[in-house]
């Protein structure tokens, strides 16, 4: 079966973020961009699939702007066999990204479909729930172990209590957390290969899908700032502190 | 119309989260969105729907009982709410795991957009939202007909889970939808209080150098009758389970008083910790972040820090 991974384009994981002055946004311009962690934890979970033979190919598929190309790259270097990128310069919402996926998979016919559970720019954790509601297939989100079996796949997530462990029919969707693997780095001659790797180049218009968004985004702004940084010299100066000055013990 | 607070539950005990939701949709009720409905949802789970309409803010709460329904599989449970949704404005679910999950079901089967985790309300279409880790934050104004939203619990002091008085209906679940199954639960037992609503907790990050070491951590815990919590490096090194992490992709929490052991500070930690009440840092790096948003700071070696602060926690009793 194929497995295809949708691949997002976001700011750094080590970029503190600033907002613009017009509050209209988090400045982007001249930033570095990576994918998306929990999409890299996606791919490497596709590859390890194709490596067990359970996967015969690897699909990454990214949407936005042309630059998304980039990180489609990122995907082929280690080791994805081909991309596709849904071109829009339009702002692209969850619910959109998931109807623009499922034009994709009707198209591509996966075995799995696999996300990062939430994208570290916008922290909306719903792509992989909305696909697999508009495809109806099951979802199986914050994967920390998944393994597949003919017809089905165990899964096992991370939840707030602790694990938990579903069954589930394929087709499917799963959505990534930070345990499920560590994804590795693309090596030099796979990074050459990758820059002759296919990408396919779509758009919203010719998989028919709308993606006008929903949410509106008034402003942005700054959270108040901590007044931290004050130390204390000793253990009960911090004891005596927090019951006299804090009372918080 | 009316609000649905899509209630969180073990088929025993509501879950503390349910009552912030509910802080969070009377905020709606009283900017003339309706009254609220609690659904609990589940197996042989009157008794927490009895005990969930004593809680303040519910109008109703619906009882919904399907063996289907056990262990909140989104597959099962989004029909349900995707049937009650019509007679709703708003659907609030508070931001857990389980919220997280089936909401989006949710919202993508009614074809509208939902709005995580938010942490105020505006308007009755317009909310505020942490976003890039909680280093910015967003107004969105929706335009679907039903807002379908999580709630971040701790934007939203939880309301009281005695005073009300709802009346319960029943109303029929949908089935299995054959898609998923339940297999098994491995839960950390513990008998301190839940993360996300203690009033003190304590975390070790890498610098605890390894599980064991965790016990240093939990003689200070039970003395102040703290949680435990962890950073992902603590979570990463297999020092702690999952369920311990505090962060952007974690747990949020804003307690009272926030310990933080070991721990450097990366942006996406301080995005699960940075509104609590007081922050205190104890690290050997007198560089590292986590000083920046520390209410007290202690520089020195945590496996002497410790020690010394249970001893002086005794010593003051």
């Amino acid at each position: 079966m194929k497995a295809l991974v949708a691949v997002k384009r976001v700011v750094d994981f080590n970029v503190k973020v600033r907002v613009k002055a017009d509050r209209s946004g988090v400045e982007t311009a001249g930033v570095k961009m990576s994918m998306n962690p929990f999409d890299e934890i996606g791919i490497e979970e596709a590859l390890r699939l194709k490596e067990k033979g359970i996967v015969e190919e690897v699909i990454a598929v990214s949407l936005g702007a042309g630059q998304c190309q980039e990180t489609i790259r990122t995907a082929l270097a280690m080791g994805a066999d081909r991309g596709v990128l849904v071109e829009t310069d339009a702002e692209l919402q969850p619910l959109a990204v998931a109807k623009l996926l499922k034009a994709v998979v009707l198209q591509e016919n996966p075995g799995i479909v696999i996300t990062g559970k939430q994208a570290i720019d916008d922290d909306c954790n719903q792509t992989g729930q909305m696909l697999a509601a508009l495809l109806g297939w099951p979802q199986a989100t914050f994967a920390s172990k998944l393994a597949i079996a003919e017809d089905h796949a165990e899964v096992t997530r991370e939840v707030d209590g602790g694990l938990e462990t579903i069954r589930i029919r394929l087709p499917a969707v799963v959505t990534t957390d930070l345990r499920l693997n560590e994804p590795r780095y693309a090596s030099l001659p796979n990074i050459m290969k990758a820059k002759r790797k296919p990408i396919a180049i779509l758009s919203p218009e010719s998989l028919g899908v709308d993606v006008a968004p929903r949410l509106k985004t008034l402003k942005v702004e700054e959270p108040a700032k901590r007044q931290g940084g004050k130390k204390v010299g000793s253990v009960a100066e911090l004891v005596d502190k927090l019951k006299n000055e804090a009372r918080v013990i | 119309m009316a609000v649905l607070v899509i209630a969180e539950h073990d088929n025993r005990n509501l879950k503390p989260a349910s009552l912030n939701a509910l802080a969070a949709a009377s905020e709606i009720a009283r900017l003339g969105g309706g009254e609220i409905d609690l659904l609990v949802a589940g197996k042989d789970c009157r008794a927490v729907a009895e005990k969930a309409a004593k809680a303040t803010g519910p109008k109703r709460v619906l009882l919904a009982e399907d063996a289907a329904l056990e262990h909140g599989l989104a597959e099962d449970l989004a029909p349900l709410v995707v049937a009650l949704a019509p007679s709703y404005g708003h659907i609030f679910a508070p931001s857990t795991s389980a919220g997280k999950n089936l909401m989006p079901r949710v919202a993508a089967l009614l074809d509208v957009m939902q709005i995580s985790d938010i942490s105020a309300v505006v308007a009755l279409d317009t909310f505020v939202r942490p976003i890039y880790a909680g280093n910015a934050l967003a107004t969105v104004q929706s335009n679907d007909p039903i807002k379908v939203v999580t709630v971040r619990g701790t934007a939203f002091p939880a309301l009281s889970a005695e005073g009300g008085e709802a009346t319960l209906e029943t109303v029929e679940g949908k089935g299995s939808a054959g898609l998923s199954q339940f297999l098994r639960a491995e839960l950390s037992k513990s008998e301190r209080p839940e993360l996300t609503s203690a009033r003190i907790i304590i975390s070790g990050g890498r610098g605890m150098q390894s599980g064991e070491n965790f016990r240093l951590l939990e003689v200070i815990a039970d003395r102040l009758g703290a949680a435990i919590g962890a950073s992902r490096a603590a979570v990463d090194a297999g020092f702690v389970p999952n369920d311990y992490q505090v962060g952007q992709t974690g747990k949020i929490v804003a307690p009272e008083l926030y310990i933080a052991v070991g721990i450097s500070g990366a942006i996406q930690h301080l995005a699960g910790m940075k509104d609590s009440k007081v922050i205190v840092a104890i690290n050997k790096d007198e560089e590292a972040p986590i000083f920046g948003v520390a209410d007290y700071g202690i520089v020195g070696d945590l496996f002497k820090v410790l020690p010394e602060l249970d001893a002086e926690l005794a010593r003051r009793g």
